[in-house]
């Protein structure tokens, strides 16, 4: 931004919030240093227009109406209410909270907007110490492209649409969406909201959505229904009920450490005339449970439930034949 | 911070600034707002020739420097920031919730203070759109390696524990400088300096079995330098073997779960993928617990390795 431009942002905003009068673009052309350089009429419009969107974006309320019921032309003012900040004291410990918070995001859109509110709570008086260590840094990292599009669609409450490949049964489709939020849970992303094609919320994975997202109709066309709680749908979405069981393995002579660190030993035995361990485990997931003690190949050996037997056999078996 | 574009919020919150921190110096300040001293003192240059209507010598911001210092003698009516945006509450408000859901966070108390009154000020900006779950899940023995880690940590001493390495499946007895705890992608990490193996290093809490306080300092290097997260915490290296794999869609997951250098779809949503890894063993263990959902076309020593694992365990299942 030029110094010239940016003097006179910083004099329209103090001129639009010293006055209760609505001032109409003219007369903010004839007092506001920097308008009278425009050479003509459609080069002041041009970059009073401007100016008006970079105040907007900035987040300063410009209040557009007129002082009496014969004004022509709209004029405009900034009431001081909504401009400024409320009044804000931290204490040391609630600073310290507001500096690891700070630090919480890898990513380029909530990173940013983070320092902006540091900035202002700053200016408002506030001390926050950047370099205080802390006792835990929890850290949420954005990598996907899609975050963004989508981050900014659920602000502007626009739906979108894009290419999503879902794993199993694998397919790779359009989807339409009106999305609600982003959530990032166990430090993966998605996005919830209202499915166009299957008339039901629905909730995807950020990293299986394939090019681009595009935006779909008006902005501040998506409404959040209130009752919604996107983390506990998406929690509640990934979560599939335990079911938890004992099983027995044989485990060679130290051997196989992780699985004995979760184990507990009950015996001896000899298998294939090797010396080893019975041990005891508490598994969650057949499915997991094949896959974890199947990678231990010789190592580790299933004796019952004969369900996992067969299982962590079949894994063994496949990855003989493949190779 | 990018000057261009960040420079109209930060000279609207300047003026508030000085005025809340009367002769604050030059280069505190300008700490504060991530610049340069100089561009902090070409801001104030510029600010000086701003004003209410009039722009007489009263109706300018009017600021005085004593030496290094600066201070505000009349704001010209700008004397609180701009109220936070709509993202930039989100951005703080949720961040700060967050905290309340990590494990061990020291003082969940004033972290909701901080949100109140973050909320109060905010007034209309509030956040939406955006929810964070750490969703750590943490068993009994984890929760109480954590609070003797982070009593080390508050204390400054050092620790000796049992880990659990999984790359090597092996456990190892180890002293360690604590240096700070992170939560990334749902799990607790201890940052330490590793004597044993003389760098710093990340330890999965779940994978300390047993570990004690020593009545020593923590001492890292001077040279010990904290990881970078912006990038993950892993990085692969260049001289690490490349395993080639197909993956079935129900061994899709592995590609992201860890991480692969290329991927490539295939027919039928299967995905070769070209995956580092650091230990050969290890590597063995996750192909032969995918079974037949993922085929390994290479390396040659890889492939054998796996066969050889997987006809010696079959001899068990006879």
């Amino acid at each position: 931004m030029s110094v010239v431009r940016a003097e006179r942002l910083v004099n329209l905003v103090l001129c639009l919030l010293s006055t209760r009068q609505y001032l109409p673009a003219e007369s903010i052309r004839k007092i506001v240093p920097g308008y009278k350089d425009a050479p003509n009429d459609e080069a002041f419009f041009r970059m009073f227009e401007r100016d008006k969107t970079e105040l907007r974006e900035l987040g300063i309320p410009l209040e557009t109406g007129r002082n009496w019921s014969f004004d022509r032309v709209d004029g405009y003012r900034i009431a001081r209410r909504d401009y400024e900040l409320g009044d804000i004291e931290l204490e040391p410990d609630e600073a310290a909270a507001v500096a690891l918070a700070v630090r919480l995001w890898d990513s380029p859109e909530l990173t940013g907007a983070a320092h902006g509110a540091l900035l202002k709570l700053r200016a408002a008086g506030v001390d926050v110490d950047q370099g205080v260590p802390a006792v835990v840094e929890p850290k949420v990292r954005t990598t996907e492209p899609a975050f963004g599009p989508l981050l900014a669609a659920v602000q502007t409450g626009q739906a979108v649409s894009f290419d999503y490949r879902r794993p199993s049964p694998a397919e790779l489709r359009g989807r339409t969406l009106e999305p609600w939020g982003v959530v990032s849970w166990r430090g993966r992303w998605y996005v919830v909201g209202h499915d166009r094609d299957r008339h039901a919320p629905r909730c995807f994975r950020l990293s299986r959505i394939v090019g681009d997202v595009r935006l779909v109709g008006r902005p501040g066309t998506v409404r959040r229904p209130e009752e919604v709680d996107l983390l506990k749908f998406v929690a509640s979405s990934s979560n599939e009920p335990p079911e938890t069981s004992t099983v027995q393995l044989w485990l060679a002579k130290h051997r196989a450490a992780g699985l004995r660190r979760r184990a507990t030993v009950v015996g001896e035995r000899e298998l294939d005339g090797e010396q080893g361990d019975l041990v005891e485990l508490e598994v969650l997931h057949t499915d997991s449970a094949a896959s974890w003690i199947a990678g231990y190949g010789q190592d580790a050996v299933v004796l019952e439930p004969d369900v996992l037997r067969k299982a962590v056999h079949e894994r063994l078996l496949a990855v003989a034949e493949a190779t | 911070m990018n000057t261009s574009t960040d420079r109209l919020p930060r000279l609207l919150a300047l003026v508030p600034y000085l005025i809340a921190r009367p002769g604050i110096a030059v280069d505190e300040a300008a700490n504060d707002f991530g610049v340069s001293a100089k561009q902090l003192r070409k801001d104030l240059e510029l600010l000086w020739m701003c004003g209410l209507p009039g722009y007489g010598p009263g109706d300018l911001i009017d600021l005085s420097f004593e030496g290094d210092t600066i201070s505000v003698n009349f704001d010209a009516g700008m004397s609180r920031p701009l109220r936070l945006t709509g993202s930039e509450a989100t951005a703080l408000l949720v961040a700060l919730r967050t905290l309340l859901d990590a494990p061990g966070v020291a003082d969940a108390d004033a972290v909701r203070r901080a949100v109140a009154k973050i909320e109060a000020a905010a007034g209309q900006a509030q956040p939406a759109g955006v929810a964070v779950g750490l969703g750590v899940r943490e068993g009994a023995t984890t929760a109480k390696a954590r609070e003797v880690v982070q009593k080390a940590l508050r204390g400054n001493r050092a620790l000796r524990m049992t880990y659990y390495t999984a790359s090597k499946d092996e456990i190892t007895e180890r002293t360690v400088d604590p240096m700070r705890m992170l939560i990334v992608e749902g799990r607790g990490y201890l940052e330490a300096w590793c004597r044993r193996a003389e760098g710093v290093r990340l330890f999965r809490m779940d994978r300390i079995d047993d570990v004690t306080e020593l009545d020593e300092p923590a001492a890292p290097p001077p040279y010990a330098e904290q990881t970078d997260t912006t990038a993950g915490l892993f990085h692969p290296q260049p001289d690490q073997p490349v395993a080639q794999l197909v993956l079935s869609p129900d061994a899709r997951w592995v590609s992201e779960y860890y991480p692969v250098e290329e991927s490539a779809e295939l027919d039928g949503g299967h995905l070769r993928v070209w995956m580092r890894y650091a230990d050969l063993s290890w590597m063995v263990r996750l192909l032969l617990g995918l079974g037949g959902d993922a085929v390994v076309e290479g390396p040659a020593d890889l492939v054998s390795a796996l066969r050889e694992r997987a006809v010696r365990a079959l001899a068990r299942y006879r």
